[in-house]
Order: structure tokens, then sequence, then C-alpha cells
């Protein structure tokens, strides 16, 4: 297959100032005011110009990394990329020394400034994010990397910006997984699809021969699980995206679906359905052992463990229809948590530890929402005709999940797509991709 | 079931009102009529035969695995098929309509599909000759957005595994 994560980076930290810098965003409130942000085109010289024309076809990518990192800021809604053409500054005299009253002249608060040489078959990049009211630089990197990784330079360049400004980590050097569909309703092909969080560098990992469903990543390795029919055999499977080898988890008498790994990537929690009856299972990926987690003649699906292991939140219809319920992660002491009008599904667990994020379905209409652990402060995020199974931003700051059209009676109008939504409520964006989509999961950072 | 039971009302509502409002709409109201039973499915448009007088499919409410009157006659006409012809084995393919979760509606296309091969294993069909698949919503028959299509959807098909 391809190797898209064995990726060399040597990140050298130049500087960093911590103290005095009149920049901050808050995140945990709707970002009305984005922070307005100019991110200078990365420097380059004709020498390397030429280079890299030669290795990657691309004359001028110290200007395309920019657009990188400006649509990153840009999609967060934190950020406001202003205009280049109002930039007074040359690049490469920005990048030395910033004259800080032209950036203010037009509004700047914050400045990216960089340099790009290609050499050797070598991608030197080196940034800088400057403090313009303070007039100071806040930040200073180096990276070296095979040139053909410059986008996720960008990205890397777009997760250090974010976590200095907010001080939270980012989510851009990150993938989707997703499911990609393609045909009409009553004969939908789907295939595994996987791109970066921006949309690009879409790859597809299965031929579509066989219906998949519900990929999700590994949080600690390149390793993803998802559902497949293979044989008309609905099962889970393991599959390492890095060397395209796949396997079946476990050896179960009947259909498994629903898994989702543990966030120490140790295990693979899943239901198993037999006979009617639909429970929740693990198996450790290291010496097989498989263990039964819930036993109750309702369906228990849609497992998610907390970030700590010790939990997992499910849905079940044991009190006669679909409830969010939490559990110790060995199957005792269950709760049901979500007591709102509707039914509730897919929960999954904050990378933060703090929320569970849901779909509900009522009177009609789905919505994705968070609700803390204990059920309570239940906030309803986005409001549809139809969406379902959210999937949370390493940062536990964004939400990605499918939304569906409504078709007519003649079945037209039909579509898929992926969504974002933050956290707050604000800055719901359609996320682009090639073909319709669903069934979003997103990656760890990779760069971390 | 909250969503069920005012689906269920805003569909009598519907009803109602279609066939108050008669003439010009006749048509659609015995159409409707005719065609759901509360919210199961009781036409005939997508079902196919296993054999002559033999449907090989059954209707469920929403969000129900339970088999209706009618379904059960059904399930009783596949079983004495299935004695007569002892050597073919079928699978029972579990659907389910697309207002619900992926994953809960693959469980749920599980359980229909087993409610069939129950039955008919209690009409005296050996549970090996009966294998099960749910497709969850996946494979719809009707790609519209509406109650009737849904309707069709909900479905478990037994359908000649050799």
């Amino acid at each position: 297959m391809f190797k898209i994560f064995n990726l060399t980076f040597f990140i050298i930290l130049l500087s960093i100032t911590k103290a005095n810098s009149l920049i901050e965003i808050d995140i945990t409130r709707g970002n009305l005011d984005p922070l307005p942000i100019a991110v200078s085109p990365l420097f380059q010289d004709d020498n390397s110009k030429k280079n890299s024309k030669n290795e990657l076809k691309i004359e001028n990518v110290g200007s395309e990394i920019s657009s990188v990192v400006e649509n990153n800021l840009k999609i967060s809604g934190l950020f406001n990329p202003l205009s280049k053409e109002a930039f007074l500054q040359k690049p490469d005299i920005a990048h030395l020394k910033p004259r800080f009253e032209d950036w203010a002249l037009i509004k700047a608060q914050a400045l990216i400034t960089g340099k790009v040489t290609i050499e050797n078959k070598k991608l030197k990049v080196e940034f800088r994010l400057w403090d313009i009211l303070a007039g100071r630089e806040m930040m200073a990197l180096a990276f070296t990397t095979v040139p053909s990784n410059w986008r996720r330079v960008g990205h890397i360049i777009s997760d250090k910006v974010y976590e200095r400004l907010t001080g939270e980590k980012g989510y851009f050097d990150t993938r989707i997984i997703y499911v990609s569909e393609e045909g009409a309703k009553t004969a939908r092909v789907k295939k595994l699809a996987i791109m970066d969080q921006d949309g690009f560098n879409t790859k597809y990992l299965t031929l579509g021969n066989e219906l998949v469903l519900t990929p999700r990543f590994n949080p600690t390795s390149q390793m993803v699980t998802y559902l497949s029919y293979f044989k008309n055999l609905p099962r889970v499977y393991l599959l390492d995206i890095e060397t395209g080898t796949q396997e079946v988890v476990g050896d179960f008498p009947g259909m498994t679906f629903a898994p989702r790994f543990s966030p120490d990537g140790k295990k693979i929690i899943m239901s198993f359905a037999k006979d009617g009856n639909s429970d929740i299972y693990t198996m450790d990926l290291e010496n097989r052992i498989v263990e039964r987690i819930t036993n109750h003649p309702s369906i228990d699906t849609s497992p998610s463990y907390s970030p700590d292991n010790k939990f997992i939140t499910f849905n079940s219809d044991r009190s006669g229809f679909q409830q969010i319920y939490v559990m110790k992660s060995d199957g005792s002491n269950v709760k049901r948590i979500s007591f709102g009008k509707g039914l509730y599904g897919t929960p999954v667990w904050s990378p933060r530890g703090d929320l569970i994020a849901f779909t509900k379905l009522h009177k009609g209409k789905f919505y994705i929402g968070v609700m803390r652990t204990d059920g309570s402060g239940e906030r309803l995020l986005t409001e549809n005709y139809y969406q379902e199974a959210p999937s949370w931003s390493p940062n536990g700051r964004v939400l990605i999940f499918y939304r569906e059209t409504k078709s007519n009676d003649k079945g037209e109008g039909f579509s898929a797509k992926l969504w974002s939504i933050d956290l707050t409520g604000y800055n719901e964006r359609q996320v682009q991709t090639e073909t319709d989509a669903s069934d979003p999961s997103w990656s760890s950072l990779l760069s971390n | 079931m909250n969503f069920s039971k005012s689906f269920r009302n805003t569909f009598l509502v519907i009803l109602l009102s279609l066939i108050v409002s008669a003439c010009a709409t006749k048509k659609t109201t015995t159409k409707v009529e005719g065609q759901m039973q509360g919210d199961v499915y009781t036409g005939t448009d997508t079902v196919k035969y296993l054999a002559d007088g033999v449907p090989d499919r059954v209707f469920f409410a929403t969000n129900e695995s339970i088999l209706t009157t009618k379904s059960r006659d059904t399930l009783r006409k596949q079983a004495n098929w299935l004695r007569e012809n002892s050597n073919i084995n079928v699978v029972v393919e579990g659907h389910a309509d697309e207002r619900g979760t992926r994953e809960y509606n693959l469980a749920l296309g599980e359980r229909r599909a087993n409610a069939a091969k129950d039955y008919l294993i209690t009409y005296g069909i050996s549970a090996d000759r009966i294998s099960v698949i749910s497709y969850g919503k996946e494979r719809p028959v009707d790609s519209g957005s509406n109650p009737l299509s849904w309707s069709k959807n909900r479905r478990s098909v037994t359908v000649k595994a050799n």
C-alpha cells in the first residue's frame, strides 16, 4: 500500500516567549470576533524556487504553505486572515524584522512570517509568530523534512500558532477517515477513504466491492477498526493503514459491529449480535482475550471509553427505547444518563473527559449535542433533517459528523456530507470531500 | 415510545385529513389507507414471492421487531414452503428505515431477522437451515423520505441461500 505516516520531521524550537503577550484567544466561548492575523507568504529564493519546481512541480511552495496555514486558521473560526493585497512589507524583510506599525496599520494583531529552502531533496522551513501590538516575537520554529511533506509543514505551523495563541493543542496536523458513498440510495457503493483534515490528499483504502461502515482511528497508532461485509459476513476488522494488512477481530459466530479503540489503543470494544440480542464485548489486541462487558436482553451498542479507560458510555434500549448509559469498564454500575425528551444514540466520550457527545432524535429532527458525563447540562449544538455520529477533534474543541438530505418521493435529492461544528455551537461548516461521505472519525495529532 | 407515538399520531392526523378532504385526493387516500396500518406497511408493491402465494417479506413498526398477525401468516406460508422444499436453505435479511442511527439500526435489523427466524423455527423449520444477516439501514428498497417509503424499508426478507 502506501506510506502516509512514516514521515520524518526534525523540529527545532528556536524561541518561544511566554511573557507579556498582549494577544490571546478565549476558545471556551463562541468567537464572534476572530483575531485579525497576517500570514505573510513564506519567502523562497530563486534557487529554491527552481528546486521546488523540479521536486514538487510547484514553483512557489512558500506561498502554498502559507495558504494551507491561512485556510486552517480561517476554518477554525478563531482567526481572520487578512488579505495579502494589503501587506506593505515584503516577505523576506518582514521575516527578519517586521515593521510593526505597517502591520498595525492594516489592523493585524498577529503576523506569521517565514522562509523556505529546498536543497538536496530536503525542505527546510523556518517561521516566526509576531505579536504586533506588543511589537515582539512570540515564537520561532524550524523544520526539516522531505519536500513532499509540504502540506504537513503548513498544518504543523497552524497547530503551533493555534497552541501559542489559545493555550490549547491544535488539531490541524490530523486526518479524517470516513466512508465514501456513491450511487443510488438503494444500491449505495461505500469505500473507506482517508484525507487530511482540510480535505486534501484523499486516498481510498477499499475498492467498494463490499459494504464498509463506521471506521475509527486508534488514538495511539496507524490502525483503523471498521465494519466490513466481506463475503457477506458483517464483522469488525482491523486495518493497518501503513501496510494495508487487515484481519478480522476475534472469532465470533455472528455479526460484530460498532467498533472503537480504547484510548490506550490496547483493546477494541464493539457489539456482538446473536439471536436477536446485541451485547458489548472487548478484545485485547495483544493476547486476543475476549471479554463480555454487558449481558442484557436489550440492544447494547455504540460503546465508547472515557479517556482514562475507567468508564464506558454506550447506547441501549433497555428502558424500552434508545438511551445513553455509563458503566465502569468491567460492566458494573450501569447508569442511565440521558433523560431528555426523545431518543439518544451514538454517545462518544470527549478526549478531555468532561463531556459526552451524542445524536438525539426528537419529533422527527436530529440533533448533535453534548452533555456532562452524569447526564447534566445537555446542550444541543445543531438541528437538522438527518445527522449523526459525532467524532471529536483530538483537542476536544470541534465535532465532525455526517448529515443527510431528504429525498423526494422519487428518491431524488439525497446526499450525505461531512460537517463540523465547534463545541460552542458556532462555526458550523461543511467539510469538503471528493464524493458523498459519512461516518467520519478524527485521528490524533500526527506530530506528537 | 416518544418518537414512534408522536409519529403515529401525526400519521393518523394526515390520514384523517386525507379522508376528510375526499374527492380530489380520493385516489391518494385509498392508496395510503390500503398500504399502511398504524405505521406497518401492508401493501404489496415491493413484495416478491418465494413460490406461488409465498411472500418473501414481512414488515415492522418503527423501532419494533414484533410480528403482526399478517406477518405471522406470511411466515407460516414460508414455513410450509420450506417444509415442502427441504433441500432449500434460506437467509433472513433484517432491515431498518433511514430514520435511526446506523449502529442501532444494525442491531435492530438483526433483531427483526431473528424474530422472523424464530417464528419459522416454531413452525418446525430446523435452525441450521436459516441464517440471518442484518443490513441495518444500508439497503432500502424504496429511496423516498416519507412515512410510506420508510414503512416498506422496515422489513425482514427471506431469500434462498442455495
